[in-house]
């Protein structure tokens, strides 16, 4: 059987002096997805981010393959076009993945998917929120890493968004990848699992 | 590698104008003050001038510093960056490498107008130029990490000064030291090579501190 791509074991964690979660267990296996559910201030994305690497103040065993992460910050930069901010993305993911980033899209590609293909010369400065959290979406077809965590996909996404979003995470599950979101809304995916944190 | 990280910093920094020449203004306008400032006393201030030039390069070297990581800090391309970059150290080699390219490279190309301005004697023009170009990487790479740390506290330029300037003096004592002989036209190689030496120090360590600062700074958002 295939190493599960994600384990949290006996997982605590302290932000500012207040525990936010004790001894969460959680295995992610290969083609799962999990839907992180929780009031605010709830630990859902410290959770993320200590499981994508960028937090370290946590107790307990974290084992992950090697991850996307989606976070708050959409991690586009305004002064750049579309495409030269996909591109800094494309580049990357080809530098980590070698020749398994044939199986990503380029650019080009993912920017049609998710309705950009128009505005690929546009600065993102002149994007409204809910296209750049489209832009944040496509950037997770250029990457081959099996480990999605995503920090609500679905804010500012419109219907036709919030279905692409869906649509993504279910062909990367079917390639055998899988994902921790957290959300507020369902993502409207039946097969996706809940965990409820606070 | 490099050049992926050097090309997209070297649009955003010829896309933010004013951040490039801010600095500049202030190392102009900061020559000029002083200028004024020693009236009409051409000689007292050609004395001074050395003096003048290198506070003044601290100073503007420390303005242009203070931005370097905000921006994509706050909207979060630095994560993303400490994330997916391999080897990370090489991304925020490029990012320091453009930050120098507008700051310490383009403050050589115009030292010799601001010596101009403070009437700094002709002989010491080659070699304050030359220092500026073998110190000033050692400015950027050392100000970076002092960016770096404080990236999380906010606005934390008077801290950033507190944190760097310290570390600058070594730069500022050698490179006066070699202008001042330079000015009086004795042979300032020492000098200079301990600025280079000083430089490849910073080049070979700093890198690597400095992806390790901006993994505590990012932590804090």
């Amino acid at each position: 059987m295939n190493k599960p791509l994600l384990i949290l074991e006996d997982l605590c964690c302290q932000r500012g002096g207040q525990l936010l979660f004790d001894s969460l267990n959680l295995r992610l296996e290969a083609g799962a997805c999990t839907e992180l559910r929780g009031p605010n201030g709830s630990g859902k994305s410290t959770l993320l981010r200590a499981a994508a690497g960028l937090f370290p103040h946590w107790q307990g065993r974290i084992e992950a393959a090697p991850c996307l992460y989606l976070g708050h910050k959409p991690g586009i930069s305004a002064l750049l076009s579309v495409r030269e901010n996909l591109d800094w993305y494309q580049r990357m993911a080809r530098q980590r993945a070698g020749a398994m980033s044939a199986l990503a899209a380029t650019v080009a590609e993912a920017l049609e998917r998710v309705g950009l293909g128009a505005l690929a010369a546009a600065p993102c400065a002149a994007l409204s929120q809910g296209q750049q959290r489209r832009l944040s979406l496509a950037r997770t077809l250029l990457f081959s890493e099996p480990l999605w965590l995503l920090d609500e996909p679905l804010t500012a996404l419109d219907a036709e968004g919030r279905g692409l979003a869906r649509q993504f995470l279910i062909e990367h599950c079917a390639r055998g990848g899988a994902a921790l979101c957290a959300t507020h809304q369902s993502l409207g995916w039946d097969q996706a699992a809940t965990l409820a944190l606070g | 590698m490099f050049a992926i990280h050097f090309r997209r910093e070297w649009r955003c920094a010829v896309r933010s104008r004013g951040e490039i020449l801010n600095p500049l203004a202030f190392l102009f306008l900061g020559a000029l003050l002083f200028a004024l400032a020693f009236g009409g006393d051409r000689a007292a201030l050609s004395e001074f001038a050395a003096g003048i030039l290198w506070t003044l390069v601290l100073l503007t070297n420390l303005l242009s510093l203070e931005a370097l990581f905000r921006r994509d800090f706050e909207d979060g391309a630095l994560e993303q960056c400490l994330l997916l970059a391999r080897p990370l150290f090489l991304a925020v080699l490029a990012k320091v490498a453009v930050q120098w390219c507008v700051s310490g490279l383009a403050m050589t190309a115009l030292a010799p107008l601001a010596a101009l301005l403070l009437n700094l004697r002709m002989e010491a023009v080659p070699v304050l130029m030359l220092c500026l170009l073998l110190g000033s990487p050692a400015l950027s790479l050392l100000g970076a990490l002092g960016a770096a740390l404080s990236l999380g506290l906010g606005r934390g330029g008077a801290l950033l000064a507190l944190l760097i300037l310290p570390l600058h003096l070594p730069v500022l004592i050698f490179g006066l030291s070699a202008t001042l002989d330079g000015a009086a036209g004795l042979d300032a190689t020492a000098q200079i090579y301990w600025l280079a030496a000083f430089t490849m120090l910073a080049l070979t360590l700093v890198p690597f501190a400095l992806a390790a600062a901006l993994k505590i700074g990012a932590e804090q958002s």
